[in-house]
């Protein structure tokens, strides 16, 4: 691990204020000292904004729900009207990770963590998300990788409450140099490897910061589910996962969001899902439907064609469970 | 003096008598009469506080004053030469303490292999040393693929240099070697022609199976602390092997063996990747003489995975024949592995030991590939038999319209795995009302599945343990080999105060010490019954002295005389006696001593010990998952010496088999040849909520052999569960599942193209 100035920040505009030169945040510190032990980064300071406890906060108010970037997966998984109005998030947050890593992992470095594509995080393979020639999952192993969205670099996001938070249609509050601030739709927010965009899963700056995690509240008559497929049930990367936010009237189901994780560089919103569902009763068969509609269009590569199977399964349960909760 | 005793041996319900040669110096073995109040009960380890409060030290924990950190830099590459090497940089850096190197133009083999090492003031400093170390590549066509590597175009991995032996070829095998495969043929009995045994079967099954790479993971990682006083070498290492340790380094510093001390007084997992100095061993010493200072040398879990051994895969093709009535008439077993640069990829432990086969041609191939070396793992080849042979015995009864348990009952060798095979059915509730293969309905599938395994006998006649009485009273049990975890130390305190009549807690054992007596490397689950029959000589000729000493203060005849409760008391007239200590006080000079050998084996009941384990699973048929709910094991090992201990053999074995079913896999990279998931992250080993509920039963067997009729545990209870599940799997969904791990993906795709959904 490379040497580096160490800061405990005293105030947000401070923070934004040293974010610059190499600076990188730490929160829960889960992804960023992997990635400085392995020697795939080399930052010169690091801000520790657990230091701001402005930051840690869940509420809930008339206008929806209201993260701060360092509060917890383990706060947001416990808090009861998380789990009450915003199931499928308190779900993922409660999924993600093992009980010690969500103690200290926070939904903003969840939301800001670099792909945990095995090329990608050994020094050895200078992959393109390294800045390097080639993706090397492409034509090597790549059971883990993506089915849509994919090319030229086909890491899956590794965040599974950008999952969740997808479908209860998040926004970002990001601070920028000299107090200037933005919001972003969160599904603006993480980017396709496109050719200016290798390095880089979403557009916030290196010198910006994320302030808040909002969501708005969710109508009479919304349900949702999160589900995940996992090769182990301890501490484990998910095969696919799935949040489904369903509005209902009655049985019907009136709109519907279904954002699938694990599968593509991004997100990946299933809109043909959507459309499968909407304006339907939730029946079985209209489950199964909107499973299909979901990896309709999936190019799989040579070692993930199950994920296909795998999500269609995954969706038409989650829209199941989803369906069958008392909103 | 040798003398004939007549013993019972047998299992619960089948006893009889067996007259056993007893050597000089021996007591007669404890047997199914013999009233134990210690040795088979359940005793926690004596070391237990010491381990759960963190006071016992492991190799990690040892610090001697001016200790140095090393570091190892390892190949980046499958095969390639070494063309440039500079370590002025690494060299000049400040806290760098000494510097080690291959040479210029060294070949290196596989991705791990020891390039240059540092030793410096911190392990940070030692990291920046060694990306100063200049290190100049030409890289070479490597294979690390086991079809690719068997074609008669693949690079050579020994093109140059020595090929490592065969670990065991058997009597009469043929051994021929071309390109990067060796093949062993041997047939059973010699010159048996295979294919007219087969031609006399009625019912034939043939199959090809296939097993992955595993690696050991040990928690706590291979490492030495390596310090000199002058020409003396002490090497705090975690081992299996302390005299192997020291032997091997003694030889590659050319040193006189006494000079040369391995202690390892705790010991965080090993299961075979241990049972050698390895290089780390010798680049720490030779970093600690060069630099003046001791060196703590412990790799890290990537070098853990790359460099310090595997289980070989296995590609194993099998035809087996039955007569109508089931009763076994040939096996064919064609099998190739990859061994890496190692050896002993073969597989057909099982199909020798378990059932009997009148007829059986085996042809073995080590199929070398530039990977880090095959090392032993938990039962050698064992798993990776079991899992095609067991398969292949479920396919024959199913095509037989035989019950699975009564074509095993029909074939097995050992009579106590008969009397297993019928406890198992008995216990495991899901067995008897399970229904035929793919009948279970739903999308969760519930399937339970059995498989029988075995293993050795084995006992390392190179173990010696020395008793020391001394005049307070307190018994000192002494043994220089290692408890590699499974609780050594505790059995020997229970035998030893056992044979002396006296409570435990006066008894200390001391081990993991080279300059205690020798005792065996924890290979081939020879451990306890190396020690444990060495310790009861030991105590029963210390015994003998205390008595003498007793019979002069009680003006007895020693064999007047015997020990219970911490007295020694006549037999006629326990009033008659005196304390334990109160003799002790008494013994001229200050000790007692006695050192004993381990005694040759004698007539046995039965010279393997075997189990069969019952596993219940459910198949998810949308998304592949498998969970494995429940596993009954039953397990013999002669006396169990402390259930305790030896549950927790069957517990461990049971959750590394369903690891090894379900999750383990060394995943290389076609392109590159490096490994893609050196770690413990993508690495994937079962953890807490995938490990089954287990139902460990221990069957005894009086046995004979030794004094303590002891044989081992650890390797056999991993053999069969990975057959186990896979069966259980073929019930539940009516697919058979032909390769391992048995993830996800390949359940999807077994299912879509078998049809079973």
């Amino acid at each position: 691990m490379n040497r580096f100035e160490y800061v405990i920040p005293k105030s947000v505009d401070q923070v934004v204020a040293l974010l610059k030169g190499g600076a990188v945040l730490k929160a829960g510190g889960i992804d960023l000292l992997d990635q400085m032990k392995e020697g795939t980064i080399a930052p010169t300071r690091l801000i520790n904004l657990n230091a701001l406890a402005a930051l840690r906060y869940v509420r809930t108010d008339a206008t929806g729900l209201r993260l701060g970037p360092t509060a917890t997966l383990a706060q947001i998984a416990a808090d009861g009207a998380v789990r009450g109005r915003y199931a499928a998030l308190a779900e993922a947050a409660a999924s993600a990770a093992n009980p010690q890593i969500r103690n200290l992992a926070t939904v903003g470095g969840n939301l800001c963590q670099r792909p945990r594509c095995w090329y990608f995080r050994a020094a050895e393979f200078p992959c393109l998300k390294k800045g390097g020639p080639t993706c090397f999952a492409k034509e090597g192993e790549n059971k883990y990788h993506a089915i849509f969205g994919g090319g030229p670099s086909y890491i899956v996001h590794p965040s599974t409450m950008a999952t969740a938070l997808c479908a209860f249609r998040a926004n970002l509050h990001i601070l920028g140099p000299g107090g200037k601030t933005r919001e972003v739709p969160l599904d603006k927010f993480f980017t396709l490897p496109t050719i200016d965009a290798y390095e880089r899963e979403n557009v916030l700056a290196a010198d910006e910061l994320i302030t808040e995690i909002a969501l708005p509240a969710p109508p009479e008559g919304t349900r949702s589910a999160f589900l995940a497929a996992k090769e182990r049930q301890v501490h484990d990367w998910p095969l696919g996962e799935v949040a489904v936010f369903l509005t209902m009237r009655g049985e019907t189901c009136q709109a519907a969001q279904v954002v699938l994780g694990a599968v593509a560089p991004i997100p990946w919103r299933a809109a043909g899902a959507e459309a499968a569902l909407a304006g339907k009763r939730v029946t079985a068969d209209v489950a199964a439907a909107a499973g299909r509609a979901a990896v309709a269009g999936a190019k799989p590569l040579h070692g993930n064609g199950y994920k296909v199977a795998l999500m269609q399964a995954l969706v038409a349960r989650a829209v199941h469970v989803a369906a069958a909760r008392r909103s | 003096m040798a003398r004939k005793v007549r013993t019972t041996v047998g299992y619960d319900g089948h006893f009889k008598d067996l007259e056993v040669d007893i050597p000089e110096g021996e007591p007669a073995p404890w047997d199914a009469r013999s009233a134990l109040t210690l040795v088979s009960q359940r005793v926690p380890r004596v070391d237990a506080v010491l381990k759960v409060t963190g006071r016992a030290k492991y190799t990690y924990d040892v610090h001697p004053p001016g200790m140095l950190y090393a570091k190892i830099l390892g190949s980046p590459h499958p095969c390639a030469k070494i063309t440039k090497l500079d370590l002025s940089k690494a060299r000049a850096l400040p806290g760098v303490k000494a510097v080690w190197s291959e040479k210029v133009g060294k070949k290196l083999l596989f991705q791990g292999q020891e390039v240059a090492a540092v030793a410096a003031v911190s392990l940070d400093v030692a990291e920046d040393a060694l990306k100063l170390v200049a290190v100049e590549y030409e890289k070479r066509p490597f294979v690390n693929d086991l079809e690719k590597a068997r074609k008669p175009d693949a690079p050579q991995v020994f093109d140059s240099g020595p090929v490592p032996p065969p670990r065991r070829v058997p009597s009469g095998a043929e051994v021929t070697h071309a390109g990067n495969v060796r093949t062993i043929v041997a047939t059973q009995p010699p010159g048996v022609d295979i294919g007219k045994a087969l031609a006399q079967a009625e019912v034939l099954v043939e199959g090809t199976y296939r097993t992955q790479v595993q690696t050991h993971s040990a928690l706590e990682t291979h490492g030495t602390v390596a310090k000199w006083e002058g020409d003396h070498l002490t090497l705090w290492s975690s081992t299996q092997g302390t005299f192997a340790t020291r032997d091997q380094i003694a030889e590659a510093l050319h040193l006189p063996k006494d000079r040369v001390r391995v202690l390892c007084d705790f010991m965080g997992g090993g299961f075979g990747a241990k049972l050698n100095a390895g290089p780390y061993s010798v680049i720490a010493a030779r970093l600690a003489r060069d630099a003046r200072a001791p060196v703590k040398l412990m790799l890290d879990r990537k070098e853990e995975h790359l460099a310090t051994g595997n289980r070989p895969d296995s590609a194993q093709w099998l035809k087996l024949g039955a007569k109508r009535d089931g009763t076994l008439v040939g096996l064919h077993l064609k099998s190739y592995g990859t061994p890496g640069v190692g050896t002993g990829a073969g597989v057909s432990g099982p199909a020798r030991a378990i059932y009997k086969i009148p007829a059986l041609r085996t042809e073995e191939s080590d199929v070398f590939t530039n990977a880090g070396e095959a090392r032993p793992f938990r039962a050698p080849g064992h798993p990776q038999g079991c899992f095609a042979l067991e398969q292949a015995m479920d396919e024959l009864a199913e095509k037989l319209g035989m019950d699975p348990l009564a074509l095993r009952k029909k074939n097995l060798k050992n009579p106590v795995q008969v009397a297993e095979v019928e406890r198992g059915a008995a216990l495991c509730q899901a067995w008897r009302g399970r229904g035929r293969p793919g009948a279970a309905k739903g999308v969760v599938r519930r399937g339970v599945g059995v498989a029988c395994g075995v293993w050795y006998h084995n006992v390392n006649p190179a173990t010696q343990v020395q008793i020391d009485i001394h005049n307070d009273g307190r018994v000192e049990v002494k043994n220089g080999a290692q408890d590699i975890g499974t609780g050594t130390r505790t059995f020997m305190a229970q035998v030893a105060a056992e044979e002396m009549g006296i409570p435990l807690d006066l008894v200390t054992v001391r081990m993991g010490d080279t300059s205690l007596p020798i005792g065996p490397g924890s290979g081939g689950s020879c451990t306890t019954p190396s020690i444990a029959p060495t310790v009861r000589a030991a105590a029963y000729q210390a015994r003998l002295k205390m008595v003498g000493v007793a019979a002069k203060l009680l003006k007895a005849a020693p064999d007047e005389l015997e020990i219970s409760g911490g007295r020694i008391h006549a037999i006629s007239d326990m009033a008659r006696s005196i304390t334990w200590k109160q003799v002790a006080a008494r013994i001229p000079g200050d000790k007692v001593s006695v050192l004993a050998s381990r005694a040759a084996e004698y007539q046995v009941f039965q010279e393997q010990v075997g189990g069969v384990q019952f596993a219940e699973v459910e198949v998810d048929t949308e998304t592949g998952q498998v969970r494995v709910r429940k596993v009954t094991a039953i397990q013999d090992c002669g006396r169990p010496l402390n259930r305790l201990t030896a549950e927790s053999q069957v517990n461990g074995g049971v959750i590394q088999g369903v690891s090894y079913a379900l999750f383990e896999n060394r995943q290389l990279d076609r392109t590159s040849g490096r490994m893609c998931n050196p770690n413990l992250e993508a690495y994937k080993i079962c953890g807490a909520n995938d490990c089954p509920d287990i139902e460990g039963v221990l069957v005894d067997v009086s046995n004979a052999g030794n004094n303590a009729g002891v044989s081992g545990i650890g390797e056999p209870t991993t053999v069969p569960t990975s057959a186990a599940i896979a069966n259980a799997i073929y019930n539940a969904i009516g697919v058979r599942m032909r390769e391992l791990p048995i993830t996800p993906d390949r359940v999807l795709a077994a299912l879509h193209k078998g049809g079973g959904r």
